[in-house]
C-alpha cells in the first residue's frame, strides 16, 4: 500500500543520471513496474479470497440448495439455522479441544528439536532435513498411510503390534470412539506434519540471539541450561513464539484433511471446516446454510487473531523483542 | 565467480521447476476435464463409475466405450469412498458428466436432475427383472437403466465354524454368540465393515421392519429396530468384532487373509473368495432379529443414468440404449466375468452358465427369497440419517430411541419436500 504513494512523490525516485539511456519504455515507469509486479498477487487475492468472500456473505442471505446462484431472499435464517444447529457449535467445541492440544504441543515439540538440532557439532544440516522433510508431505498422504498401516485395528498394525509385545489386546483407534483414540491418531499425525517447519523457524530464531548474552550471563555465574533458556533463550524467543502460535492457530482451524480421512461418516470428531463441508457439499447442498457458516468462523477467525495479536504483541515489531 | 555462477544456478533451476509446476498444473487441467475440444469423431460424453474392486472392470468399460461409434465416450473413474459427494457436487457444475452409474433416488427426479428412459426401455421392459423396473419407476416413467444387481450377504469359513462348534446362525443372538466363540487371540469373529453402515438395512428388513412404507411413511421406527440395536451395540463393544481394518466390507480381503472367521459382503467378491478359500466357504443371508423377523439381503447394484441439465442428452441416451440395452455379450460380460453380479436382464440371467451351480447358485436364491431391492423414495440424506443412527448409538452408545427420533426428524423433513 505505502508504495503507491511513492509515485506521486516526484524527486527522489530516480536516481539514474538524466542522460541514461532510454530503456524499453515499460521500465521508464515505476508505476507501471509497481503494478506489473503486484497485479498478478492482486488479481490472485481478488478472485480466490475477496470474491469468494464476498459471494458466501451473499449466499449466506438466501435459500441456495443445488444452487449458487440463489434468487430466495431468507434474510438471517441461515444465521439462525447454522447457530441452533448441534453439530456446528459442537464442532465449535471440537476444534477447541483440538487447538488446546495441538497448539502448545506442536509449539514444545518444534521448540524441543530445534534446541537439539542447534546444539548439534555435526550432521547438523542432516537432522534438520530429517526433521524438515514431513512438512512435504501432504495430509491426505499422511492420513492414509496412519490410518491403514500404523494405526489400524488388525493385529499386523505397527501400534498394534508393539502392544501386543506387551500382551495388550489390538485396539480400534478409529471405529471406536470410547475411549476416543482418535484424537491420538490425529495429533500424532499433525505433529509429524508440522513440527519439521516450525522447528525451522524456531532455528533461525536461535542462530540469531547474540552470543554475547551468555556470555555475559555466564560471567555473572548463571548456570548453563535451565538458568539461560529460562531467562536469555525464552524471552529472545518471544516473536517467533508468537507468530508460530498464531500460525498454528490458523492452521488449527483451518483443520480438514486428516479429520476428513481419518473420521468418515462420524457424527463426532468434526471441526468446523469439515462440519461445513458437510452441510454444504453433502447431500443436501445447502450452499446458504454452509455460507452462514463460513462467514460466523471467519468472523471468529478474525476476532481470535486481532485479540491474540492484543495480548502477545504480534505485529509491533522492535518493540515485542 | 563461483557465487556467481551458483547464483545463477539456482535461479535457473528455480525458473525450470516454475516452468515445471506450470506446464504441470496446466496439463493437469487439459487432461482431467475429461471433455475433448470436440474435434473428434461425433460427440464427446463423458461417463462417472465408482471405482470397482475387482481387476479388469475399468478397462472393460473403456472397451465397451471404444467400441461405440456415434460418439466419443471418456470414462471418469472415481476412487475413494465418497463416490456420491463426488457426483452431486460435480453435477452442479459444467463439468457434470453426460451419464453416470448410481442408485435410483427420487430427488435427482424431482429436481429434473435425470432423464426420462421410458422410451429406450419400453420395448424391454418385460425382459427386465421387474422389481428392477419398478425401483426406478416414477410416476409411470423409467428413469435409469439397471446394469447389476449385488446382492450382500455373510460369507463364513466352513472350517472355523466346523471347528469351534458352530452352526451358521439363525438369529441376530445366535450371530452375536457365534463371533464370541468364532473369536481367538489372532482371528476376529465377525466383520460388519469398518463403519457397520453396510448391515444398517439388513437390521431393518430383518426386524420384520421397512425403511418407508407404501404410503412413504417412516417405517423403520419400530421395538424390533430399537432392539436390534441395542444387540449391535453389545456386539460392537463385546470385542468380537473386526474394525478398523485396512480394506473395508466390499473388500473379501479380512476373510481371505484370515483376519476374522465370518464377513458381511456382496455377490460381486465371490470368484476372489472362492480363488483363495476353495470349497471352504458357505453363505447365509443377515439373520432374523427378534421373533418378528425373518432374514434378509440387501439386492443392490447400480444403474446408468442420463444427466438431463448435460449438452447431449440425445447423445448420451442413444449411448445408454446402445450399451446397456442392445448390446447384451457386453452385459453379460460385465455382469459375470470379472465380480459376480445378477444380471437384471432375465434372458441373460437364464443363459449365464457361471451362476447355474454351486455357490453362486445359492447366491442367486438368498437374492430372490430374502433380497430387499431400494426403494426410489429412499434418498440420500435419509440414509446419511440412518448412518447417523448407528454412529450415535451403536458405535457411540447413545440411546437408540433418541438417535431414531433426530433421523425422524430428518426424514420426515425431505419426505415433505419429495412427497409433500
Amino acid at each position: 500500500m505505502s508504495t503507491t504513494t511513492t509515485r506521486t512523490v516526484p524527486g527522489p525516485a530516480p536516481a539514474e543520471p538524466a542522460k541514461a539511456r532510454p530503456r524499453r519504455g515499460l521500465r521508464g515507469s515505476r508505476t507501471v513496474a509497481f503494478w506489473l509486479f503486484a497485479a498478478p498477487f492482486l488479481i490472485g487475492l481478488t478472485v480466490f479470497v475477496y470474491v469468494p468472500i464476498g459471494w458466501s456473505l451473499y449466499l449466506s442471505f438466501f435459500e441456495a440448495r443445488f444452487t449458487v446462484t440463489p434468487s430466495d431472499f431468507v434474510g438471517l435464517d441461515n444465521y439462525r439455522q447454522i447457530l441452533s444447529d448441534t453439530h456446528f457449535t459442537g464442532s465449535l467445541v471440537t476444534f477447541t479441544v483440538f487447538a488446546a492440544f495441538i497448539v502448545p504441543t506442536t509449539w514444545a515439540l518444534s521448540l524441543g528439536l530445534a534446541l537439539l538440532v542447534n546444539r548439534l557439532r555435526f550432521m547438523r544440516a542432516f537432522y534438520r532435513s530429517v526433521f524438515f522433510l514431513p512438512t512435504a508431505c501432504s495430509y491426505v498422504a499422511a492420513s492414509l498411510v496412519w490410518k491403514m498401516s500404523l494405526f489400524n485395528g488388525v493385529r499386523f498394525g505397527l501400534a498394534n503390534t508393539v502392544l501386543g509385545l506387551f500382551g495388550v489386546d489390538n485396539i480400534a483407534w478409529l471405529a471406536n470412539p470410547d475411549p476416543p483414540w482418535y484424537w491420538l491418531v490425529i495429533i500424532t499425525a499433525r505433529l509429524w506434519l508440522q513440527s519439521g517447519f516450525y522447528m525451522i523457524l524456531f532455528l533461525a530464531a536461535l542462530q540469531n540471539i547474540p552470543q554475547e548474552l551468555y556470555e555475559a550471563a555466564a560471567i555473572d555465574g548463571a548456570k548453563r541450561g535451565w538458568q539461560t533458556f529460562r531467562y536469555i533463550t525464552l524471552p529472545q524467543l518471544r516473536a517467533t513464539s508468537t507468530a508460530v502460535v498464531l500460525l498454528l492457530l490458523v492452521a488449527a482451524y483451518q483443520a480438514f484433511d486428516e479429520f476428513f480421512n481419518l473420521l468418515s461418516k462420524t457424527t463426532w470428531g468434526r471441526p468446523p471446516l469439515v462440519e461445513l463441508y458437510y452441510t454444504a457439499l453433502g447431500q443436501d447442498q445447502n450452499y446458504g446454510k454452509g455460507s452462514a457458516g463460513a462467514v460466523v468462523l471467519t468472523v471468529l477467525i478474525c476476532v481470535v487473531t486481532l485479540f491474540q495479536g492484543r495480548i502477545m504483541g504480534f505485529g509491533r515489531g522492535e518493540e515485542s523483542k | 565467480m563461483s557465487a556467481q555462477s551458483s547464483t545463477w544456478d539456482r535461479r535457473s533451476i528455480l525458473r525450470a521447476a516454475a516452468g515445471l509446476a506450470a506446464a504441470g498444473s496446466l496439463a493437469a487441467c487439459g487432461g482431467n476435464n475429461g471433455r475433448g475440444d470436440g474435434s473428434g469423431s461425433g460427440k464427446q460424453l463423458v461417463q462417472y463409475f465408482h471405482a470397482y474392486g475387482e481387476a479388469g472392470t475399468e478397462q472393460a468399460i473403456k472397451r465397451y466405450a471404444q467400441a461405440y461409434t456415434k460418439a466419443d465416450v471418456t470414462t471418469q473413474w472415481i476412487t475413494g469412498s465418497n463416490f456420491e459427494s463426488k457426483l452431486f457436487a460435480s453435477l452442479l457444475t459444467d463439468q457434470a458428466p453426460d451419464l453416470f452409474e448410481f442408485h435410483p433416488q427420487i430427488q435427482l427426479v424431482r429436481s429434473g436432475q435425470v432423464a426420462d428412459l421410458t422410451d429406450i426401455i419400453e420395448p424391454v421392459k418385460s425382459d427386465f427383472n421387474q422389481a428392477d423396473i419398478q425401483s426406478h419407476t416414477v410416476d409411470g416413467k423409467i428413469y435409469g437403466v439397471r446394469m447389476i444387481d449385488d446382492p450382500q450377504f455373510f460369507f463364513y469359513r466352513k472350517s472355523m465354524l466346523e471347528k469351534a462348534g458352530v452352526e451358521p446362525p439363525q438369529t441376530l443372538d445366535e450371530l452375536i454368540e457365534a463371533a464370541a466363540r468364532l473369536t481367538t487371540s489372532k482371528v476376529k469373529g465377525l466383520f460388519l465393515g469398518n463403519d457397520l453402515h453396510a448391515v444398517i438395512n439388513p437390521l431393518i428388513w430383518s426386524a420384520g421392519a421397512d425403511t418407508l412404507n407404501e404410503k412413504n411413511e417412516i417405517a423403520y421406527h419400530t421395538d424390533g429396530v430399537v432392539e436390534g440395536l441395542r444387540k449391535m451395540r453389545k456386539l460392537f463393544t463385546s470385542g468380537d468384532l473386526l474394525l478398523d481394518a485396512p480394506a473395508d466390507f466390499w473388500d473379501p480381503s479380512a476373510l481371505n487373509q484370515g483376519l476374522c472367521a465370518i464377513q458381511f459382503c456382496g455377490m460381486w467378491a465371490m470368484p476372489q473368495f472362492q480363488q483363495t478359500l476353495g470349497d471352504d466357504l458357505g453363505i447365509m443371508p443377515f439373520p432374523k432379529v427378534g421373533d418378528a423377523g425373518r432374514p434378509s439381503v440387501y439386492n443392490g447394484g447400480w444403474s446408468m443414468f442420463v444427466n438431463a441439465k448435460g449438452r447431449h442428452v440425445d447423445a448420451a441416451k442413444e449411448y445408454v440404449k446402445w450399451l446397456w440395452i442392445d448390446q447384451k455379450k457386453y452385459q453379460e460380460d460385465w455382469a459375470t466375468s470379472y465380480g459376480f453380479h445378477i444380471p437384471p436382464r432375465t434372458s441373460i440371467a437364464r443363459s449365464t452358465d457361471k451362476l447355474k451351480s454351486g455357490l453362486p447358485a445359492e447366491g442367486v436364491q438368498l437374492f430372490n427369497e430374502y433380497g430387499h431391492f431400494d426403494n426410489i423414495g429412499w434418498t440420500q440424506a435419509m440414509i446419511t440419517a440412518t448412518e447417523n443412527v448407528f454412529a450415535d448409538c451403536v458405535r457411540k452408545g447413545g440411546d437408540p430411541e433418541a438417535a431414531l427420533d433426530r433421523c425422524d426428524k430428518t426424514v420426515n423433513a425431505e419426505l415433505k419436500k419429495l412427497f409433500g
